[in-house]
């Protein structure tokens, strides 16, 4: 899967639950998900879960923990699918 | 709780505690008079059942509403909520890494998606069932139907919590 397309699926699933709709369309792999989109903490559990559904992978929590930017969660589900 | 004390002590320190319905009421943070749990019937890794008697002389009767008492619906979730994620909650924490694991958190409201289909009039006993849809990371979501004792359907909820050092 091309990057660019991982990066929309991803972003189509943050925005879910992002409270800070306003971010969403600018948002690079640069952005926070927590501090710029203003994701609520406890919902990084439902975005984990997404990505797995999504993608068809396993996130196990220490990859989870990793997870700071929308950058990171492309990555490390090119990773996954790699 | 003399029987919940002694199994309490056996299970103290030991990871994998599958713990007893009655003790599980006792390590339930709520107490009176925000308890509404009674009594657990049932608890297992896959869910929970429980009942709950709304007594007649709560006091928020006398205003919601003056001559027409109703339970608000907030109550109602409130009594889902330490069933399916609190209570549910506790059990799943015990096992996985006993009582000091549940010692060591406590369980916060995060999400819920609800809806009120019936009236619980003071004196009103309900059942409130609920299914563990996931728990990862500390977060408990459960899937819960509260049925009056005529099998009325009086609200059903997707409700999760999340678990947070004390």
């Amino acid at each position: 899967m091309a990057r660019d397309e991982t990066f929309g699926k991803v972003m189509e699933i943050i925005g879910r639950y992002a409270k800070n709709k306003d971010a969403i369309d600018g948002a690079t792999e640069d952005t926070n998900i927590l501090e710029d989109l203003k994701v609520n903490s406890a919902r990084l559990v439902d975005v984990i879960l997404d990505f797995e559904d999504e993608f068809d992978i396993e996130v196990d929590d220490e990859d989870a923990d990793a997870v700071n930017t929308v950058g990171d969660a492309v990555t490390l589900i090119e990773a996954k699918l790699a | 709780m003399a029987l919940a004390a002694l199994a309490g002590g056996k299970a103290r320190g030991m990871t994998g505690a599958a713990l007893h319905p009655d003790q599980i009421l006792d390590l339930l943070p709520q107490k009176e008079p925000f308890r509404f749990v009674d009594e657990i019937v049932e608890v297992s890794k896959r869910g929970i059942v429980a009942h709950y008697t709304f007594p007649p002389d709560l006091d928020f009767y006398r205003g919601h509403f003056p001559g027409n008492p109703v339970t608000p619906g907030v109550i109602l979730l409130e009594c889902i909520a330490q069933v399916g994620v609190v209570a549910l909650g506790i059990y799943l924490v015990a096992l996985e890494g006993g009582l000091d694991a549940v010692d060591s958190r406590l369980s916060l409201f995060a999400d819920a998606d609800v809806d009120f289909s019936g009236v619980v009039r003071p004196g009103d006993r309900v059942t409130v069932t609920a299914t563990k849809k996931f728990f990862r990371r500390g977060k408990l979501r459960s899937e819960a139907e509260m049925h009056l004792d005529d099998g009325t359907l009086v609200c059903s909820a997707t409700i999760s919590g999340i678990a947070v050092p004390r």
